[in-house]
């Protein structure tokens, strides 16, 4: 076998090994299934609820994607500020810091109170937890220009504005890419944690209206629909990157 | 007595520093450059050649008004500088393309922002590509518009970043060791490439190096710098005539002006 197979084939082989390995430690050990069922009873939780569990993943993504376009607009908007003035990064870091610490599990009863039980808190808290990264990585790609690219400009006597739209934001750009692919995955963390607090859709609900009714499998099965809508998204957000900041990444043969 | 004849400056001088001086850190900072005056004429080449530190970079900064003055005035074309200028063109010792840009649109960026030509950018680009074009053409980078600076050879990408310098044929070209990270071949060829351009449509030059062969190659004036805080040492002109050739750079006059100026720069780093 070529070695680009075994490449492409490789995170397969893991995900299919891992599979066995976990369904082998049930039987060995003789787990119960309402303890820590094997991905046989996983799968057929997902088989034995397939409308539940397409209608609360459909709901889930939704709410995800909805609080991650925000934090894509703000944080790269917020990011581009920051980045572009060294006053400004100051003035505003420790209170970005401070908004970040805050575990986002906690602000979910609060925004209850404002908002009532439903999308809502799901949007924003997926929201919270997504757009600090985007920030941070924004900031920095504008903050590490090399002083030498932005002479160039400046002799010319180029503006701010032209400095940050010929080179800021397309030097930002590969920091931008691989923020999304963190934020992505914390958007589903944020989405979910609100919807097992305070929602009656999505597959946070759906996995705590399985718990109480003893229901295990089909909590784990939750779990999976989540991982796996996440590596979906995850791919995707690799692949924009890869198309669009291909210059940064010159040797893994995109262009040659 | 000298110092003052140096800044005194006739009806064609361009550049002229009075009694300048660079820090930084501000007061009580460290000194790059003190108490320098010269004076530059419209079209002059000037090369600026000395012991690492001494200020040479900073002198580009000074005169294209990147870095204030500590003391004394810097005035280009009759006015002071107090700003970024709008009339240089640039390049350093790496060449700085955009890694997202091709060859082609390199060269272009100059246009999009310098006035008049940004305003009329976007209407008569196809005009503009073809500028870049013949001007990438004549460095013998045909065929290379539409490849990415880093599947470039680093020479090739100094001829880009030289093209991107003069694309709007600027008053005044700063060059910052351009040719610095380049094997000695390579470099020769790149003197040309500089004194073509040059030729064609004169702008005046400062060239900051650390070759002495380049400095007296290239250049009408070669002004020689102490170490740190810099200091003119002494001021040379070049007698030789125009276009210069490779073959020149090996004859008995040029070998004994170059080996002169070398020894001023070794006396002045021992003082």
């Amino acid at each position: 076998m070529s070695k680009v197979w075994l490449k492409r084939l490789l995170p397969w082989l893991i995900v299919l090994g891992s599979l066995v390995l976990w369904e082998l430690l049930c039987v060995i050990l003789q787990i119960e299934a309402f303890i820590l069922p094997g991905p046989i009873d996983v799968a057929k939780a997902l088989i034995k609820y397939p409308q539940a569990v397409f209608v609360n993943a459909m709901y889930t993504l939704f709410t995800t994607l909805t609080g991650f376009t925000m934090a894509v607009v703000f944080g790269l908007t917020l990011g581009l500020i920051v980045g572009a003035s060294r006053t400004i990064y100051d003035g505003l870091y420790p209170i970005m810091i401070a908004f970040n610490s805050v575990p986002k599990v906690a602000i979910v009863p609060v925004l209850v109170i404002w908002f009532g039980v439903g999308v809502i808190p799901a949007i924003i808290t997926a929201f919270a937890i997504s757009f600090f990264p985007i920030v941070v990585n924004v900031a920095t790609g504008l903050a590490t220009i090399e002083p030498e690219l932005l002479d160039v400009l400046r002799v010319l006597g180029a503006r701010k504005r032209q400095i940050l739209i010929k080179i800021g934001i397309p030097r930002a750009m590969p920091y931008f890419f691989a923020s999304l692919k963190v934020a992505i995955t914390l958007a589903f963390v944020g989405s979910v944690v609100a919807e097992t607090v305070a929602s009656n859709a999505g597959i946070g609900y759906l996995m705590i209206a399985a718990s109480a009714r003893f229901d295990v499998p089909l909590v784990f099965a939750g779990l999976v629909v989540i991982a796996a809508m996440g590596v979906i998204l995850y791919e995707f957000f690799a692949f924009l990157e890869r198309r669009v900041t291909f210059w940064a990444a010159r040797d893994n043969g995109i262009v040659s | 007595m000298e110092r003052n004849l140096i800044a005194a400056g006739g009806p064609d001088t361009f550049v002229q520093l009075d009694d300048v001086s660079i820090a930084y850190g501000g007061e009580g900072g460290t000194l790059a450059l003190t108490e320098t005056s010269m004076t530059i004429r419209e079209g002059e080449f000037i090369a600026v050649v000395g012991p690492s530190g001494c200020g040479k970079s900073s002198l580009l900064k000074l005169v294209s008004g990147l870095h204030p003055a500590f003391r004394g005035s810097v005035k280009v074309a009759g006015q002071e500088v107090t700003g970024p200028l709008k009339i240089c063109g640039m390049a350093f010792q790496n060449s700085t393309l955009l890694p997202w840009r091709t060859t082609l649109d390199n060269v272009l960026l100059p246009l999009e922002i310098v006035e008049p030509h940004a305003s009329r950018f976007g209407a008569h680009k196809s005009e503009y590509r073809e500028q870049a074009r013949a001007m990438l053409a004549t460095v013998g980078l045909s065929g290379f518009e539409d490849k990415y600076p880093w599947q470039l050879s680093g020479g090739m990408q100094q001829r880009t970043s030289l093209c991107r310098a003069l694309i709007h044929s600027p008053h005044m070209l700063l060059l910052d060791e351009p040719f610095g990270a380049l094997d000695p071949f390579t470099r020769e060829e790149l003197w040309d490439v500089v004194q073509g351009l040059w030729l064609k449509s004169r702008p005046t030059v400062i060239l900051v190096t650390h070759d002495l062969r380049e400095a007296v190659y290239l250049a009408d004036t070669v002004y020689i710098f102490s170490p740190r805080p810099g200091r003119i040492l002494s001021r040379n002109e070049v007698d030789m005539p125009r276009p210069r050739r490779l073959k020149d750079a090996y004859t008995p006059h040029f070998i004994e002006m170059t080996q002169a100026l070398r020894e001023q720069i070794v006396s002045g780093t021992q003082a």
